[in-house]
């Protein structure tokens, strides 16, 4: 008995939490490895995409509540989505064609790319602060939990709760769809396949006739969709705030470099290896420990590794062994 | 129209926005963003000289800015009563020291041994140093933190005066500017030893990691410099305009120039500030002129422009990578102490990376990298910009919407979305710089 309420109360603060933060900057990462794979750069203004599809959805879904439209037990946004997505697209393709085209043209080095993504980044992020404000904003409507820890208890006698939020169970479920659609779409059809054949190898791609613009605009429409769905996940999860966005960028950083920057299952896997990092090292043991050591060994503390306060420095030690010891990353992603 | 003229000008216009702003906005808000442009200028150096001379792409200034104020709290506040107890300053130190000694004999471990026991006994080391760590170290946390949390809680600094008379003692926020410098050059050794290495793009994100690591410690680390609750009230090397006021020779001098005592005192004290600051600035503007035209800057943009070949002219590129990062960073930490030292106050929560590292960055590209005349010019237009863009947007907003009806919602929204210009015009200002001149307003020579 003692060792099923462990489990239970592991699955409780670690694993479930871990599984939809882990899908959340999984979808984040996906979008920052699309564009460095194929575009060659880091783009530093993703976390203030991510911000700004949030927003749009929310002006939607506050719309659609408003006209009384929602989507029974399940939250409006995912109504409000598309909308999101579409105006996401329209952004990134006009700052592609305002900003990022003319040095593809030039062919500027990386790194004169990053910089002008610090740009576009200030600039999102006034346009994310026009639309919606800095305010803290709760969006998600519907049944908040699928399992309540209460009705668990009571149906397993267990002295643990198991709650599952329906926003983690949609979180799972999403990032399950999106990453299906991604990899058939990247492995099955022709667009796809020059997708992959231009991040390999650019001038051979060119030399077989792929046609470079479509392939960046096909990307960043990808991109927008990936960075408008992982934000709208992670508001729902949480809340939005543009700043809290902003900070996202470190760790969907590190989950895409240690996965290996360019490699779309390296992105998936770096962004589980990141959360669970961060929710491991900063969850207090000691309800777990509490249920397996006999009585005598029982820790006094809260058997907390570090405070939740420094769930940045995690994923940046997890990136830093990473690079020291395996440079590419986990999976083989690329070496510019 | 010949460079050097071209330069002055654009100084001079500086100089006439500064001067207009004193006219229009009164010379206190003058000298309000006269201090900061000076604070801001350092910065814009100190990334400038690892940006601009070497190519190393660091984007935590916002860290060894947030280091230096640390040192600023340190050096010039006193030692907390009580704290300095065996249980409580010392055994911290102790932890600390047990620390950095795990992680000194972890090195060494994995240097010396081979194969599986390197593993191991790194993962042992590690693992047993942590708990010893942690078992150290809390108790002595737990000890100060306990010592009157509402106004102390921590272990204080290194002020002779005591808790009486520290405020005696002002000019220990002198020598607390240099510490700053030393503390930063410190993290810089430690950060630039792991991490100088990789590529520029993911230096990029383990400097951004750094920084917000370093606020995450001066935020939950209460012992050190009370952490959120913030330590207000540090000493300052000029005199306080209370004093000034009280002091009848000042008030008749004053009264001589046709200013009341109140408005003369507050501009005496930021006139102070000005000078002082402005010493600093050109001192290491004097400094990083002499390292651009020394061989030993002309080394360094061979390595940021080919390093390769500069490698194989028998140049230590690592080495000479981790000698500049180390300098700039201190040059950021000088600016950091002296940014707390003009606020009076360290507030953990008030650094935010778009404000101290990202701006510093639109500062260097706008004024020209590679030319520290540029980055100074650019710390200073830019600066003066941040601070006006938003009544200038509020006037702009105001004009635009005359022909609305009062209270209308469309007028309303207008009107407050001016509050965030300031990104939006700072990004805007950067892109077209990079697309239009992208050497910046006074180029690279």
């Amino acid at each position: 008995m003692d060792f099923l309420n462990a489990i239970v109360a592991l699955a409780n603060f670690v694993i479930v939490p871990g599984l939809a933060y882990g899908a959340q900057l999984a979808i984040g990462a996906l979008g920052v490895t699309m564009i460095y794979g194929i575009l060659r750069f880091s783009n530093f203004a993703h976390g203030d995409t991510m911000a700004f599809g949030t927003a749009i959805t929310i002006l939607f879904t506050t719309l659609l509540t408003g006209m009384g439209i929602t989507f029974g037990p399940l939250p409006t946004a995912l109504l409000a989505l598309p909308i999101g997505i579409g105006a996401t697209i329209l952004l990134l393709l006009g700052t592609d064609w305002a900003v990022y085209k003319f040095y593809r043209q030039q062919k500027a080095s990386p790194v004169i790319l990053v910089i002008v993504s610090m740009g576009v980044m200030f600039v999102m992020n006034g346009i994310v602060r026009f639309i919606i404000g800095v305010r803290d904003i709760r969006f998600a409507d519907g049944e908040r939990f699928i399992v309540t820890a209460r009705g668990f208890k009571e149906a397993t006698g267990l002295n643990e709760g198991l709650a599952i939020k329906t926003t983690q169970a949609i979180t799972l479920v999403v990032a399950l769809v999106v990453m299906a659609l991604l990899f058939w779409f990247l492995n099955k059809t022709r667009t796809g396949k020059s997708m992959r054949a231009f991040s390999d190898n650019e001038d051979l791609a060119l030399l077989s006739g792929i046609n470079p613009d479509w392939v960046v605009k096909v990307t960043w429409m990808i991109v927008a969709a990936l960075a408008t769905t992982a934000g709208v996940l992670y508001g729902l999860d949480k809340s939005f705030k543009a700043f809290t966005y902003f900070q996202l960028l470190l760790p969907i950083f590190a989950a895409a470099i240690v996965g290996g920057l360019g490699n779309p299952i390296g992105a998936i896997a770096g962004g589980f290896v990141i959360a669970f990092s961060e929710v491991t090292i900063t969850y207090a043991w000691k309800k777990v420990l509490v249920y397996l050591m006999p009585e005598s060994l029982e820790p006094d503390g809260l058997v907390q590794l570090l405070s939740t306060d420094y769930k940045f420095a995690v994923s940046f030690a997890i990136l830093i062994i990473v690079l020291l010891f395996k440079p590419t990353g986990l999976f083989k992603g690329q070496s510019v | 129209m010949s460079t050097t003229v071209r330069d002055t000008a654009l100084f001079g216009i500086v100089a006439l926005l500064l001067i207009g702003t004193g006219i229009i906005q009164g010379w206190n808000s003058a000298l309000l963003i006269l201090n900061m442009g000076l604070i801001s200028a350092i910065m814009a150096l100190g990334v400038n000289l690892q940006w601009g001379f070497a190519g190393l792409f660091n984007i935590g200034v916002m860290g060894f800015v947030a280091l230096g104020g640390l040192a600023a709290v340190l050096i010039s506040m006193p030692p907390a009563p009580g704290a300095w107890a065996i249980g409580g300053g010392w055994r911290i130190i102790l932890g600390l020291l047990f620390g950095a000694a795990t992680v000194v004999v972890a090195v060494m471990a994995q240097k010396k041994l081979q194969g599986r026991t390197r593993v191991l006994a790194t993962l042992a080391i590690l693992i047993a140093g942590f708990f010893l760590y942690r078992a150290v170290f809390d108790g002595g946390v737990a000890f100060v933190e306990a010592i009157d949390p509402a106004s102390a809680g921590n272990i204080g600094g290194l002020n002779f005066g005591g808790a009486e008379n520290y405020r005696d003692w002002g000019w220990l926020t002198l020598v607390s500017w240099p510490v700053g410098g030393l503390l930063a050059a410190g993290a810089a050794w430690i950060i630039g030893k792991t991490a100088l290495g990789l590529r520029s793009d993911y230096l990029a994100i383990a400097t951004l990691g750094i920084a917000e690591i370093i606020i995450a410690i001066l935020k939950n680390e209460d012992w050190l410099a009370r952490g959120v609750k913030n330590t207000i009230g540090l000493p300052r090397p000029v005199p306080y305009e209370v004093d000034l006021q009280n002091d009848a020779g000042f008030v008749e001098r004053a009264a001589s120039l046709g200013l009341d005592p109140v408005t003369a005192s507050t501009l005496y004290t930021k006139m102070a500030y000005a000078v002082l600051f402005t010493v600093v600035l050109l001192i290491l503007l004097w400094l990083a002129q002499k390292a651009l035209s020394s061989p030993w800057g002309r080394m360094m943009r061979a390595i940021r422009d080919n390093e390769v070949a500069a490698e194989a002219m028998g140049k230590d590129v690592k080495g000479r990578h981790l000698q500049i990062f180390i300098l700039g960073s201190a040059i950021c930490g000088i600016a950091g102490a002296m940014m707390t030292t003009l606020d009076g106050q360290l507030t953990p929560t008030s650094y935010q990376p778009l404000r101290f590292t990202f701006l510093v960055w639109v500062m260097v590209i706008v004024g020209g990298s590679g030319n520290n005349f540029g980055a100074v010019l650019g710390g200073m237009l830019i600066w003066w910009l941040w601070i006006q863009v938003e009544p200038l947007g509020l006037s702009l907003m105001n004009l635009l919407s005359s022909g609305l009806e009062d209270g209308s919602s469309l007028k309303e929204r207008m009107i407050e979305s001016a509050a965030h210009m300031r990104l939006l015009t700072m990004g805007l200002l950067m892109l077209l710089v990079l697309r239009f001149s992208p050497r910046g307003l006074i180029p690279e020579r």
